[in-house]
């Protein structure tokens, strides 16, 4: 299949995450919201978290796309798919 | 239940992502094998957090924390040694025949393995199952939705009744489905189901840590809690003991043998993900790789059962306090419901008469389902509510949605190219495939509806459903590993094993429960201490009748030729082999090592 589902998956979290690091950042002295998580701003840290979940895959998928597109079309990745014999 | 604009955001951002994978994805789909099998050539990692993702739907999210909130840790069974040995059968196992044997459903698995009728039986009653499976987690969401209040805000600023929630939450969730399903096919499925799985990862977690830390972390929950309920295994040699109600026998048979690996290792809806993969190799690990995530999901999906059940009660107070001479009076209200509940799980209303329903002995009934959706509005503050309630939507759809493409195949490959119009050119195919997953859905709704009107017909069609499923291990069992199997053995004993279901049904009952849907509807031979054990044994039952009966039918008649059976027989079948790969790499060493850290895992929860 020729679409990565990092990049998609990795730009929907990366996206969340800054969200909610945005927002966990302008309510951070908001004591009233955050006295559910028992005083943790949770939108920031976990932000935090899914924008870095976020990024990671989608450096990982767009690295693997740039190395499908230097391949000849048709051929596989050398590292995926068809067993290697006699290594 | 107050949503902001924060919330609407990410829940907004999540349908949108939904979307454009369907549509990135349309112009990839040139033929039936591309919409109906992801074209055979999806990377093992996805097909495995997919294979995982397909079961993630109501019952698992929603049900595995009622589950924990009602007899405790023990619920960790369905996982221990319910689906990770199941798993690592089937992909060890199993896999090599679904994958070699070039079938495109599990139904047409058995039409080459045994016979026509065979294939029939099962595709029919398949296809009827999916159909209602997929209508009842529609009607759970809507019904959660309404009891969450998380579209009334909405509702009351647009001007529109209340009363259209219902229909809103189900049209909304369909159509989403539909469209992604209709433009991507199965990769589309699968592509949503691995996004599905990460969202409900990135929803629940935060819930447990919170649910942990505010509890006292693991000594705390511990404390909390009556001790029986921080146990695995202790007391299940008895079933007095334990508090669910089952003994061992139950648990390792029915629960482990019969019910865990008849769904893992035989349902096209889980099995469909496994057989989209590249190749062998692949398809094989697909299980193995899912079983990894799965012996750490106990902690998203059953702790906040525990969590929830374990917090103190909330009660109406009353604070005093004298400021400069003015008495001041602060009373916190907490509804009846809250009060007469336990922790976090309120009581049971009769929706007719309002009030709190009450057991046999005067104590009110608890409602578990509201166990994990509690915690999600106790802990989480507006923003990081949004994500959690995007990933509870996300269960709903990924479960919801594995149905219609198992629904979709099956309906395509085994009954309308098989019985209603065979050779037609592929592009056909393609179109009654979309055609059918649009057919597939408004039945779904037809039933979310009828589950309104009539109370019990999510009970009964469970019940039928069990019916079914409890005996087909046994068929895959003997077709897979016993080349004398005939064809007329395996539909013979399948319709035993059904029938050895609902007589173990109609001849048994629970304690406390009154003859009708729980079971006693012929007359009570005998009487379980719990409903799961009734559901236990019963499995035992109709898998020991259909392996008994195929057995002696195929006895008697004439088995097919060993060269017809090449690729389906383990006996006849050279199994595939990973040499060319170093020990470490091959599925084998990836099975050892989830059993051994399964082992640990049960070890540590004894």
């Amino acid at each position: 299949m020729n679409l990565d589902l990092r990049i998609p998956m990795g730009l929907m979290f990366t996206m969340t995450g800054a969200i909610l690091t945005a927002f966990g950042l302008a309510t951070r002295d908001n004591t009233g919201l955050y006295a559910r998580s028992l005083g943790i701003d949770a939108n920031l840290w976990w932000g935090i978290v899914l924008l870095v979940f976020g990024i990671t895959m989608l450096v990982l998928g767009r690295r693997n796309q740039m190395r499908m597109m230097n391949q000849p079309p048709g051929a596989k990745p050398a590292d995926e798919g068809q067993p290697r014999r006699g290594h | 239940m107050q949503l902001t604009s924060v919330d609407w955001l990410i829940m907004l951002l999540y349908f949108f992502f939904v979307l454009g994978i369907g549509f990135a994805l349309k112009r990839y789909m040139k033929t039936s094998k591309d919409f109906f099998q992801a074209g055979r050539a999806l990377p093992a990692w996805i097909c495995g957090l997919a294979f995982i993702s397909a079961n993630l739907g109501a019952q698992e999210v929603i049900g595995m924390g009622a589950s924990g909130a009602k007899y405790g840790l023990e619920t960790a069974h369905f996982y221990g040694i319910g689906a990770i040995p199941a798993m690592i059968f089937v992909g060890i196992f199993m896999m090599p025949f679904y994958y070699g044997s070039k079938a495109r459903s599990v139904p047409e698995f058995l039409r080459l393995r045994f016979d026509e009728k065979t294939r029939a039986l099962n595709a029919c009653s398949f296809a009827v199952m999916t159909v209602f499976s997929s209508g009842i987690s529609m009607y759970a969401m809507a019904r959660l939705i309404q009891a969450l209040h998380v579209f009334d805000g909405l509702f009351r600023s647009l001007g529109w009744p209340q009363d259209w929630i219902f229909t809103f939450s189900i049209v909304l969730s369909a159509v989403i489905v539909l469209l992604y399903i209709f433009l991507g096919g199965l990769t589309s499925a699968i592509y949503n189901e691995v996004l599905q799985f990460f969202l409900i990862v990135a929803g629940f977690l935060p819930l447990v840590l919170l649910g942990l830390k505010n509890i006292g972390g693991w000594a705390g929950l511990k404390a909390s809690l009556p001790a029986a309920y921080m146990h695995e295994w202790k007391g299940m040699l008895h079933a007095s003991t334990n508090p669910m109600g089952v003994d061992i026998i139950g648990i390792g048979m029915g629960l482990g043998f019969v019910l865990s690996a008849g769904y893992w290792c035989t349902d096209f809806l889980v099995i469909q993900t496994a057989m989209a993969s590249e190749n062998m190799e692949s398809a094989r690990r697909v299980p193995l790789i899912a079983a990894i995530p799965k012996m750490v999901f106990p902690f998203l999906v059953i702790l906040p059962g525990l969590i929830a059940i374990g917090l103190p009660t909330p009660h109406t107070t009353e604070v005093v306090h004298n400021e400069n001479g003015v008495i001041y009076h602060e009373i916190s209200v907490v509804p009846e419901v809250a009060q007469e509940g336990r922790g976090l799980i309120p009581a049971k209303v009769n929706p007719v008469t309002g009030k709190v329903m009450l057991d046999a002995s005067g104590k009110p009934l608890l409602d578990y389902d509201m166990a994990t959706p509690n915690m999600l509005l106790h802990y989480f503050p507006t923003g990081i509510l949004g994500l959690g309630l995007t990933a509870l939507l996300a269960s709903f759809m990924s479960g919801m949605a594995g149905n219609v493409t198992a629904f979709n195949t099956v309906f395509t490959y085994d009954l309308y190219q098989s019985y209603i119009h065979k050779g037609a050119p592929d592009k056909h195919y393609l179109a009654v495939g979309r055609w059918a997953t649009v057919g597939g859905i408004l039945l779904s709704i037809g039933t979310a509806y009828a589950a309104i009107n009539f109370n019990n017909i999510m009970d009964t069609l469970q019940l039928v459903f069990s019916f079914v499923n409890a005996p087909l291990f046994a068929t895959f069992l003997l077709g897979m590993f016993w080349k004398r199997t005939t064809g007329h053995g395996a539909f013979t004993g399948l319709v035993a094993g059904t029938l050895a279901a609902m007589a173990h049904h109609g001849l048994t009952l629970p304690m406390e429960a009154d003859p009708g849907i729980h079971g006693g509807w012929i007359t009570v031979l005998h009487r379980y201490p719990s409903d799961m054990a009734q559901n236990f044994y019963g499995a035992i039952f109709a898998f020991s009748a259909n392996f008994i009966i195929a057995v002696l039918v195929s006895l008697v008649t004439r088995p097919r030729p060993d060269e017809e059976l090449v690729g389906l027989v383990r006996s006849l079948t050279k199994m595939p082999s990973h040499e060319h790969l170093p020990w470490w790499k091959r599925p084998e060493a990836l099975a050892a090592a989830i059993l051994v850290a399964c082992a640990a895992l049960n070890i540590f929860f004894a």
